[in-house]
């Protein structure tokens, strides 16, 4: 009975998180002019239109690029934190584990404001520059997380049987170590580069007028009303971001099947 | 260099990018708007530096600053209880269920890893003027003409709590993880009700993960202010609204820096207590 009550209820929080991101999709496929109910039958051209819009073509090249630096960079930092962290007995690591993790707990909005107001003071203006630099101290902290985690996993059996059969510690770092890492570091990346892709809050505030992210870009459709493009848009980084992390896992697997054999 | 002291001064070098960055994109900043905080602004544009008072006299003092602030706090509250409430049974769900835990978990997640702004605007389509609910009641013929439910604190909240429960449930998930099921098989065993099991042995036991959920949801909560700016009125501004408006519209840096550190000082009081009662170690377990 008690089971019974708590199954229910679970029931309905799935329906809460999924009901409005349903209707996102079901209604980029509505034929009315309008972005809202009833439908008046299926059909792509909201999307095609999606496709010929320059201003959410130019949104989506910026997050990308943007998405892929902050990945790359943050990924970097924080795979080689992460091994100093996990590999080495390193004095007050506890303390230096919470500074690196501190961006996440100061708002984002506060990180934001000191930023931008730093980083102008410096003579750096509103620009992707400001914007990837904040994108990066932001992401790193994740990083760091998810590859810490991932690092502990590997044993230091393989690389020492390496070096006791004569491999240098170069050899070994590049030959074993890293083939290793690989899941941690490209799980490391994808994380950044969805937080990255997704970020609006701190965006906002570091964008140059005129350049503009997907989140940003729809920010500022939302300000007239709620087209059907914007459904459409969301269809397609729904499909995006649930489609990228399983791609991911995929992937994964399937390296991890060959080494297997 | 002997081996031995090159051993040691590795782990710098690899740490050395990493906490650079922190330092020079987090720390020192926030120290500058320290400073910033006591500049003046000046009608001709160019910022008086100096030590001046004002900009925390009026946000310490004004009313309506504070008023905002306390509103803030209250909704984060809200938030954060309806995070607990609904997220708790759910996680214990995920937790005790035999089916596939792997997959009903991720399934809670997924929303997650969608666009926040793509989940905040979706409440439009459900809740709007022709959003599938006033449809529907049209439909059924309960109202005959559709009800303005958007834009009010209840949506704010409503909005809030879509992008916060993941955190809740995860964190809350993992401490009912972490809990051996011999203890409550115990207890059941020593004649105790599953309803007085929960409350005297798994609830007690699980609370780390559910302040770990909640802190996450308080903190996120507090310092938002696009979910209001997309699902509240204009009378629903947030802290975090004033701070955009004081730096971005007004240009008012000096202000902004002020009430920049005042947010970061209630939250991270907050952060503080909750470091020295629980460390942070839970925290990071739910977000790793």
């Amino acid at each position: 009975m008690g089971w019974q009550l708590i199954r229910g209820w679970a029931i309905l929080v799935y329906i809460f998180m999924f009901l409005p991101v349903a209707v996102v999709v079901l209604l980029s496929f509505n034929a009315s002019q309008f972005g809202s109910f009833p439908m008046t039958g299926l059909s792509f051209r909201w999307f095609i239109e999606l496709a010929n819009n320059d201003a959410i073509l130019r949104a989506f090249r910026t997050s990308i690029i943007l998405g892929l630096l902050t990945a790359i960079i943050s990924t970097t930092l924080g795979v080689l934190a992460s091994l100093a962290l996990v590999r080495y007995r390193v004095p007050g690591a506890n303390a230096i584990s919470t500074l690196l993790i501190a961006p996440i707990l100061v708002p984002e909005v506060v990180l934001a404001v000191a930023l931008l107001l730093f980083l102008n003071f410096l003579g750096i203006n509103k620009s992707f520059t400001l914007l990837l630099f904040g994108h990066v101290i932001f992401t790193l902290p994740f990083v760091i997380l998810v590859v810490q985690a991932r690092l502990i996993s590997i044993k230091r059996d393989v690389e020492e049987a390496a070096m006791s059969l004569g491999a240098s510690p170069r050899q070994t770092f590049f030959q074993i170590t890293l083939p290793l890492m690989m899941p941690a570091v490209l799980a490391g990346g994808l994380f950044a580069f969805t937080i990255s892709f997704d970020d609006i809050t701190g965006t906002l505030f570091w964008k140059p007028g005129g350049v503009e992210t997907v989140p940003t870009q729809i920010f500022a459709m939302l300000r007239n009303s709620i087209s059907p493009e914007i459904n459409a848009l969301g269809t397609v980084m729904i499909a995006m971001t649930v489609g990228l992390p399983l791609l991911g896992a995929a992937i994964a697997r399937q390296i991890s099947k060959k080494s297997g054999t | 260099m002997s081996v031995e002291a090159r051993e040691a001064r590795q782990p710098w070098i690899l740490l050395s990018p990493a906490l650079t960055a922190v330092a020079l994109f987090l720390f020192v900043p926030l120290l500058f708007i320290l400073v910033y905080s006591f500049w003046l602004r000046t009608a001709t544009g160019a910022d008086q530096a100096g030590f001046y008072l004002d900009n925390w006299r009026e946000a310490l003092t004004d009313t309506f600053y504070r008023d905002i602030l306390f509103s803030t706090l209250r909704i984060a509250a809200i938030t954060t209880l309806v995070c607990a409430l609904m997220g708790y049974p759910a996680a214990y769900f995920i937790a005790r269920s035999k089916g596939n835990k792997a997959i009903l978990l991720l399934m809670l997640m997924l929303p997650f890893w969608i666009s926040y702004i793509i989940r905040t605007m979706s409440w439009i389509n459900i809740l709007g003027v022709s959003g599938a609910l006033n449809t529907f009641l049209l439909w059924i013929g309960i109202i005959t003409d559709p009800i303005q439910m958007l834009y009010n604190e209840t949506t704010v909240i409503l909005g809030l709590v879509h992008f916060l429960l993941p955190f809740m449930v995860l964190n809350v998930f993992v401490s009912l993880e972490g809990i051996d099921t011999n203890l409550e098989d115990a207890a059941n065993s020593l004649g105790a009700t599953r309803w007085e099991t929960f409350l005297q042995v798994t609830l007690p036991l699980s609370l780390p993960g559910l302040a770990a959920g909640g802190l996450l949801c308080f903190v996120l909560g507090a310092g938002t202010y696009i979910t209001p700016l997309v699902l509240g009125g204009p009378r629903d501004a947030m802290f975090a609204n004033l701070v955009f408006e004081a730096i971005i519209t007004q240009l008012n840096w000096p202000l902004g820096s002020a009430l920049s550190l005042m947010l970061l000082a209630v939250l991270g009081v907050l952060v503080m207590i909750y470091n020295r009662y629980l460390g942070m170690a839970q925290l990071m377990k739910g977000l790793g």
